[in-house]
């Protein structure tokens, strides 16, 4: 039986929402004086960090020192990595080492799944977010904001996210929690509409189980929770939009727009935030941003996440897609 | 529904719901009788049926005393020594009432004291929570066999067993009904009952 974590789309919605169930449990360590439970005491779990991250970095750090896991951090600057050395013969030296578990983190898509199959490795893979493919413990958080939100804290325990309407805008086409959350939020019965400009919309878009639109405004009354994106400069290597000022009055959210969403409505952001891009400061700052909350329940996600899959003697999600493969 | 007649069919109730009332009216008084008065008591059940009679314990208590009795429900499976042994479990819900447990009278609530693992676990849980004055064991049933050095300050029934019997509590909140079973246990899978 395999143990990994590498895509939204291989979690059944009873592993997802034992996974937010479970991380509901989780985040009341966060109220107690001793936030620590020794329940992974002994194990060894590696962060391995291809790509720059703060929040996925420390959220995953506290996730595993919270459960008394040991902790080895790796980042690829000033590692062997940046001698020249391959993705396998890291692996190697980690599985050498004897770690029960990888959290990875790679600018490559596929990089974490390469790993969990290749054979190099008998840990558990975690996916950190892969290039522009995947960042399974970013749509869970999500989920679980949504849920306590739209849903309730107490009265969403064992429940998903039947007939919410989710709107995620901005740069889709680079974007791995873009795609996550679409797999994972159709899976918890959401219904969701990306918006962006045509040329940030990836080519296959009408495969995926979604609505497209190209216009915010006529979106946002009819949205339960808007998520914007950031504009992925760093991967972008053509003019996707004319300018940024375009961008940002097309696609921006400000508060102006944020009153045109329902009274329940919540605006969400997987950061880091360019405010002044996709979001302004009055909405950034408002109550309805969620952005910290997301934070904080980031670590509980991922305490649930090592729970469940490094807790027992075997893992309790199933993954259909990495098992079948193998 | 089928399974759980078969189940009663050759399975003996050895406490019916009346006994059980009475039996959680005596520890109340004695939880009393012993804390002297129960001003600093506070009930942690341990889920799932603990909690439950957590909850009927602190009812006949307030009756007793007339003062309000703080009650909550302390989840173990994060700190049970097995976890590597089995697939990880469910989680189920840790409530520490609103005052916290230092320097109170902590009396931990289970349905059956069987090995001790699961009130070793609650040991260790609480020492993650507070400090309290003193920790008591109030069980529904003490079925014996123990592993560890531990006993209940409270028992309501003790029930000489084998380990070939299993006993199963029954509650109302749960179960539809109030019932100890004393039964035989079931046969390994693979031979034929």
């Amino acid at each position: 039986m395999q143990r990994h974590l590498i895509s939204a789309a291989d979690l059944t919605r009873d592993d997802a929402v034992l996974i937010l169930d479970t991380a509901e449990e989780m985040a009341r360590v966060a109220d107690r004086p001793i936030k620590k439970l020794p329940t992974l005491r002994g194990r060894t779990v590696v962060n391995l960090f291809f790509e720059d991250s703060t929040r996925t970095r420390i959220s995953f750090e506290a996730a595993e020192k919270r459960l008394s896991a040991d902790v080895i951090n790796f980042t690829a600057k000033g590692s062997s990595v940046s001698k020249g050395e391959s993705l396998k013969d890291t692996a190697q030296t980690l599985e050498a080492m004897g770690v029960d578990a990888v959290v990875i983190r790679h600018g490559a898509s596929g990089a974490p799944y390469r790993l969990a199959t290749s054979g190099w490795i008998d840990a558990a893979v975690i996916n950190a977010g892969d290039g522009t493919h995947q960042h399974p413990t970013q749509a869970l958080l999500d989920a679980f904001t949504m849920r306590r939100r739209l849903v309730g804290r107490d009265a969403g325990l064992g429940q998903d996210l039947a007939g919410k309407r989710i709107t995620i805008v901005g740069d889709v086409l680079h974007s791995r929690v873009a795609r996550s959350n679409v797999d994972l939020l159709h899976t918890l019965g959401a219904e969701v509409t990306l918006v962006a400009p045509p040329t940030l919309l990836p080519v296959g878009i009408e495969t995926w189980p979604c609505e497209v639109s190209y216009d915010l405004d006529s979106t946002l009354p009819k949205s339960d929770a808007v998520m914007m994106l950031r504009v992925q400069r760093e991967r972008m290597n053509a003019a996707f939009f004319p300018t940024e000022r375009e961008y940002s009055r097309r696609y921006g959210l400000d508060g102006d727009r944020m009153a045109k969403m329902p009274e329940h409505a919540i605006v969400m952001h997987p950061g880091p935030m360019v405010r002044g891009m996709e979001i302004t400061a009055e909405v950034a700052d408002s109550d309805r941003c969620t952005v910290v909350e997301q934070v904080a329940n980031g670590v509980s996600i991922r305490m649930a996440v090592l729970y469940l899959l490094l807790g027992g003697n075997e893992p309790a999600v199933t993954h259909s897609r990495t098992t079948e493969e193998k | 529904m089928d399974k759980l007649d078969t189940q009663a069919s050759d399975a003996r109730p050895v406490l019916e719901g009346p006994d059980i009332a009475r039996v959680l009216t005596r520890i109340a008084h004695e939880i009393v009788e012993r804390a002297k008065g129960a001003d600093d008591v506070v009930l942690l059940g341990i889920p799932t049926r603990g909690v439950f009679l957590a909850r009927r314990l602190a009812a006949k208590l307030e009756q007793i005393t007339e003062k309000q009795i703080p009650v909550g429900s302390l989840d173990i499976t994060m700190y049970r020594d097995d976890l590597r042994l089995q697939p990880p479990r469910a989680l189920a819900r840790t409530e520490i009432p609103g005052d916290g447990l230092d320097g109170r009278l902590v009396v931990l609530v289970d349905d059956v004291l069987f090995s001790g693992r699961t009130i070793r676990a609650a040991l260790d849980a609480l020492n993650d929570i507070g400090r309290p004055r003193a920790v008591q064991l109030a069980v529904l049933v003490d079925r014996g066999h123990r592993e560890l050095p531990i006993r209940a300050d409270y028992v309501g029934k003790n029930l000489p067993t084998s380990l070939r019997e299993t006993v199963k509590v029954q509650l109302a909140e749960e179960d539809g009904r109030d019932t100890v079973l004393l039964g035989a246990k079931p046969a390994a899978p693979d031979a034929q009952r």
